[in-house]
């Protein structure tokens, strides 16, 4: 069974999004998605001053597997991306809700985090998936 | 209902994450398929490969019948020797890839998991009067790395294991193999069901790494080797698939299917596959566009390479493609540079 901490949202798509007191949004890929992908081996952020809608592309995780596309959960302006993957995106494994975070965005409002998963409902969506 | 090989419960005691693959449920890895490659390249990785097809083909026209439906020649195969070879169509096109063992009665030949139905249809098709062909299910293991000798030694009754590269020796009712698919030292051995289940557990005993489908690509693409239906398919020949070696073309009398046909080609074929190798950050994958200074081309294989810690790939380019080249991944050109393979063996990078 996948990590799925009760405190964060989660889109179906597998991004987690935490608000920041800075009023940020941080975005990563749930535990079970790591997993589903194996070894991360690159990551091609988005670029920073980008503008995204929820569910927009907004970067792209490579493993040894597969290439998987990583969508926005809510939208906004891209204001911060995680440099450290770049040499170290072994990290996304290690640790997928700290460190292995993929980028931070300004929402165009804090409320559309209220329309994504909690934990509860994000679980169910990765059962379905067995 | 996809098949289980007998070693189905085995996998999930130890920890598989199985996933479909022609029709089989395999691991793909246990956990971590970069530390199940470097198990291999550095000391010993085991691989289930039972879903593999086992075809025994004797009597007095077996030898004819091979001469007649691969292209590489049995001829001269010593007893327990074995060959790599292409069976062809009669377009030339590679119809499947194939390792034949001559045995002291008849031969044995593997051929793909992907590609069963096509190839026991077609061998007995071109079957001929005093011959018998028998599919023979059994387990298939394959014992990679280093230290995989010594493990299988240790794991077993074996005293010794003197065969060369590309021979096989009979022990009891195993055979065993010193070939693979890794660019590793090691064995490949197929032996009846309940031996076969008692091996993997001697062999886990023994420290050797259960290694799945993900590390089996990443390794046999490191070692530069084809995988069939991907790299090479009944629309490629092994002129323009990196395997025209594989074709005996003395003695001149000997009619293989697809030698007319591959006659025009191997004098100059259009195109080849070889190695690419990505310059920059990102991935090679199947499918991908390769630009060349001779035209365009097509990566049919790519992975991250666990022991360079770098993309590479297989391309198949235009004959007179030069070294540098790019590669059009989701919408940007990246910068690639064609090289030949293989990229590692035992353990040893070979391109830089």
């Amino acid at each position: 069974m996948s990590d799925i901490p009760a405190e964060l949202k989660y889109a179906a798509t597998h991004e987690w999004a935490r608000l920041e007191e800075d009023g940020t949004v941080t975005v990563g890929i749930s535990d079970h998605a790591q997993s589903a992908l194996g070894d991360v081996v690159y990551i091609e952020a988005p670029e920073i001053g980008l503008t995204v809608s929820a569910q927009d592309e907004a970067g792209v995780v490579e493993s040894v597997k597969a290439a998987s596309d990583i969508y926005a959960p809510v939208g906004g302006t891209i204001c911060a991306v995680n440099d450290d993957l770049t040499d170290t995106p072994e990290t996304v494994n290690q640790d997928p809700y700290g460190d292995g975070w993929f980028f931070k965005l300004t929402p165009t409002d804090p409320a559309d985090l209220d329309d994504l998963l909690d934990a509860e409902a994000y679980a169910e969506v990765c059962a379905e998936e067995g | 209902m996809a098949d289980r090989t007998p070693l189905y419960e085995a996998h999930i005691a130890a920890g598989g994450k199985m996933v479909d693959f022609a029709g089989w449920v395999m691991p793909v890895n246990y956990g971590s398929q970069i530390e199940e490659h470097t198990a291999v390249r550095t000391d010993a990785g085991m691989f289930d490969v039972s879903h593999m097809t086992i075809v025994d083909i004797d009597g007095p026209d077996a030898e004819a019948f091979l001469r007649k439906v691969i292209a590489n020649d049995v001829t001269n195969l010593a007893e327990y020797q074995a060959l790599y070879s292409a069976a062809l169509n009669a377009h030339g096109g590679i119809l499947d890839d194939l390792i034949v063992y001559r045995l002291p009665k008849g031969f044995r030949v593997v051929v793909n998991a992907s590609t069963r139905e096509k190839m026991l249809d077609w061998f007995d098709a071109q079957s001929m009067t005093n011959m018998r062909i028998e599919h023979k299910p059994q387990i298939m293991l394959a014992v990679q790395g280093p230290e995989a000798i010594n493990k299988l030694l240790a794991a077993t009754d074996l005293a010794a294991l003197n065969i060369k590269p590309f021979f096989a020796a009979a022990h009891g009712d195993w055979l065993i193999g010193r070939t693979g698919y890794t660019g590793e030292d090691g064995v490949e051995v197929m032996l009846p069901v309940d031996q076969g289940l008692a091996l993997w557990q001697s062999l886990l005993n023994e420290g050797v790494r259960p290694a799945g489908l993900g590390a089996r690509d990443t390794l046999r693409l490191e070692a530069g080797l084809n995988l069939y239906g991907q790299d090479m398919n009944e629309t490629t020949s092994p002129y323009v698939s990196n395997i025209g070696w594989t074709v005996a073309w003395e003695p001149v009398a000997r009619g293989f299917i697809g030698r007319h046909a591959l006659q025009a080609e191997r004098a100059a074929p259009m195109e080849k596959l070889t190695g690419i190798i990505l310059e920059e950050k990102g991935v090679l994958r199947h499918d991908q566009s390769v630009e060349t200074d001779a035209g365009p081309g097509v990566v049919t294989s790519g992975t991250y390479s666990p022991t360079m810690q770098r993309s590479i790939g297989l391309a198949r380019v235009p004959a007179k493609a030069g070294d540098d080249c790019s590669v059009e991944i989701r919408g940007s050109l990246k910068r690639a540079r064609l090289v030949k393979p293989p990229f590692v063996r035992k353990g040893k990078i070979l391109v830089n």
